[in-house]
């Protein structure tokens, strides 16, 4: 057998498997060649005799199933198509003015010359912080709520509140953003406070994640740890995280897309509608301290839509295209983290 | 209901244990004890009780939602509902569970996992330890050459073997095993069954077996659980005899039960 083959002897990767289907398939036809086996039909002359005639309820069978295969396809297409005729007007549209030289530019004070350096590198600083903040707490508190927390009306009520904290309109958060940090706590509108918001909006999605992962690994598995003297922590340390990591890493990277994308929250928390970075040398990569305001991207797409008049289209197409590239390659890089984390899967 | 217990301190007893789960009653009015270095033979239905006897005894029952545990259980004469460190007690008995569990980590790691948690970090004694438990559990010939291989990856046969190997690396006093040989082919059930004859020299065995026969080959006293009730308790010959202390017994050793 040329195909290399897992020392198992079960074929891991599709190459693999590719090989022993073809082999399997050599082997059948051979053996036809040899033994003239009766292969069955594949519906081209139908069998008139005995149990092999089909009959109506069959032929109805076979109908419903062709039926309900094109509808599910259809389903399936009308959801692609959307996303790729967006994706392709877009990127048609920018085309004239993508190149790193768009992105690396400052946008001009006018609003209708420049690129789009200072609301990406403030979009990146933004998730940065939230990031920092949300994951933390986001982490253990889903840990203690899968690991620890009894079964009881306190936990009920937290769940409750995760969940329906999950279901919150974007624009309250902004609003609760602004009135809880930006005002009463003196924050005023700055990086901080928008990241702050953005970190609360993302949180009950991050428990909810990191749960879900943790829920994935079998209960045996801390059944056995716990009959050998292990601890609650030493089990979740040892056996129960790194064979959850996947799961919440995933979590975690598509918490980053979606504070992203948001800009109701950081409407009226920190971002700003103009502010340039320097021009030149680190200040350039860490321009903002964190009670200053600053660009973000969604926020710059809006204001070059809808509040600057004589904007060339190709600038707003641009900073779409970014926005939109942003989003997908951090969710392919969790996509990619996850396949790969699960090929190494464990049992 | 007489126990044969001679030595002045059984090794394990339960004085007038009540487990209920809600409303459902687990075990009622539990007494008994269990001889020290014996291989004590457990045999019921389904239902009867069995692994709820054994939780009882790691206090793994603490993890079952809405358990009640009433009345004493005692390791060497010391309620463990009193006692402060569980862990310490939980490493003191080895538990086998039905269903085999290989944790996902190397068969190494399996075995050293309970002396890691422990404390235990001398890499000499470790491999030492881990060698010695695989030989006890009859493994040691088949994975000596793939420590490092995934234990998930073993067949459910050896996976079980792993498990009683990691049910020994604590050095346990009390071992015990609810229906090991489930997932065991009969050869190697044989096999472990010759090494808890050896390890009864030093250690306390308790055997829940749903093979009557199992029992009788290797217990030296028998109970019979029914209906969350112990039934009788007698030495392995009077219940394989002809005259059991309970017409039940006689009946379930026998296959016509019910």
């Amino acid at each position: 057998m040329p195909e290399r083959i897992a020392d198992d002897g079960v074929p891991k990767t599709s190459a693999e498997k590719a090989g022993v289907a073809a082999v399997a398939a050599e082997i059948v036809a051979k053996a036809i060649d040899e033994e003239e086996i009766d292969v069955p039909s594949t519906g081209q002359e139908k069998p008139t005799q005995g149990i092999f005639v089909a009959t109506e309820a069959t032929h109805r069978k076979e109908r419903t199933e062709r039926i309900a295969r094109r509808l599910l396809l259809f389903g399936t297409l009308i959801l692609v198509l959307p996303l790729l005729a967006i994706i392709l007007n877009l990127v048609t549209k920018a085309l004239p003015i993508l190149s790193l030289d768009f992105i690396w530019k400052n946008p001009g004070s006018d609003m209708v010359s420049g690129g789009i350096w200072a609301p990406l590198i403030g979009t990146i600083y933004i998730v940065f912080f939230s990031l920092l903040i949300a994951a933390p707490v986001g982490i253990m508190a889903g840990i203690y709520l899968n690991e620890y927390a009894p079964n009881n009306w306190f936990t009920r009520i937290v769940s409750l509140g995760v969940v329906n904290l999950a279901g919150v309109p974007s624009i309250v958060h902004g609003l609760f953003g602004f009135g809880a940090l930006v005002l009463f706590a003196g924050l005023g509108k700055s990086v901080l406070a928008a990241s702050i918001t953005i970190a609360i909006m993302t949180m009950p999605v991050l428990i909810t994640s990191t749960r879900e992962a943790l829920a994935a690994v079998p209960m045996s598995f801390r059944q056995a740890c716990w009959n050998m003297g292990a601890t609650r922590w030493q089990t979740i340390r040892s056996v129960v995280l790194p064979n959850s990591v996947s799961g919440i890493l995933t979590g975690v990277i598509l918490e980053v897309s979606r504070a992203a994308g948001e800009t109701a929250p950081i409407l009226f928390t920190g971002a700003a509608y103009y502010f340039a970075v320097p021009d030149n040398g680190l200040a350039k990569i860490f321009p903002y301290a964190p009670d200053e305001q600053c660009m973000a991207l969604s926020y710059h797409l809006y204001t070059l839509s809808k509040q600057v008049s004589n904007v060339p289209p190709e600038l707003k197409y641009g900073t779409a295209v970014v926005l939109i590239g942003l989003v997908l390659a951090v969710n392919s890089v969790s996509i990619a983290a996850r396949v790969y984390l699960r090929s190494r899967k464990k049992w | 209901m007489s126990n044969t217990t001679s030595t002045a301190v059984a090794k394990v007893s339960f004085r007038n244990v009540n487990v209920s789960y809600g409303n459902e009653i687990a075990l009622r009015d539990v007494n008994l004890a269990i001889r020290r270095n014996t291989i004590f033979g457990v045999i019921g239905p389904a239902n009867a009780g069995k692994t709820t006897f054994l939780k009882c005894i790691n206090r793994t029952i603490d993890f079952v939602p809405k358990v009640k545990v009433a009345g004493e259980v005692c390791v060497e004469d010391v309620d463990v509902s009193t006692m402060r460190d569980v862990y310490n007690l939980r490493r003191r008995i080895g538990m086998v569970f039905p269903l085999p569990v290989g944790l996902p980590l190397s068969i190494y790691d399996n075995v050293a996992y309970a002396p890691r948690m422990a404390g235990s970090r001398d890499k000499h004694a470790l491999d030492e330890l881990v060698e010695r438990c695989l030989r006890q559990a009859a493994l040691w010939d088949e994975v000596k050459d793939r420590m490092k291989q995934l234990g998930t990856k073993l067949s459910g046969g050896q996976q079980q073997r792993l498990t009683i190997a990691r049910a020994l690396s604590h050095e346990p006093e009390i071992l015990c095993l609810d229906e090991f040989s489930i997932a065991v082919d009969p050869v190697t059930t044989m096999k472990i069954e010759d090494v808890l004859v050896e390890l009864r020299e030093s250690m306390t065995i308790i055997l829940v077996t749903n093979l009557v026969q199992q029992a009788r080959r290797l217990a030296d006293d028998v109970a019979f659980f029914n209906k969350s009730e112990l039934v009788e308790i007698n030495s392995t010959d009077v219940v394989f005899g002809e005259n059991p202390a309970n017409r039940l017994t006689y009946d379930y050793v026998r296959g016509h039960f019910g």
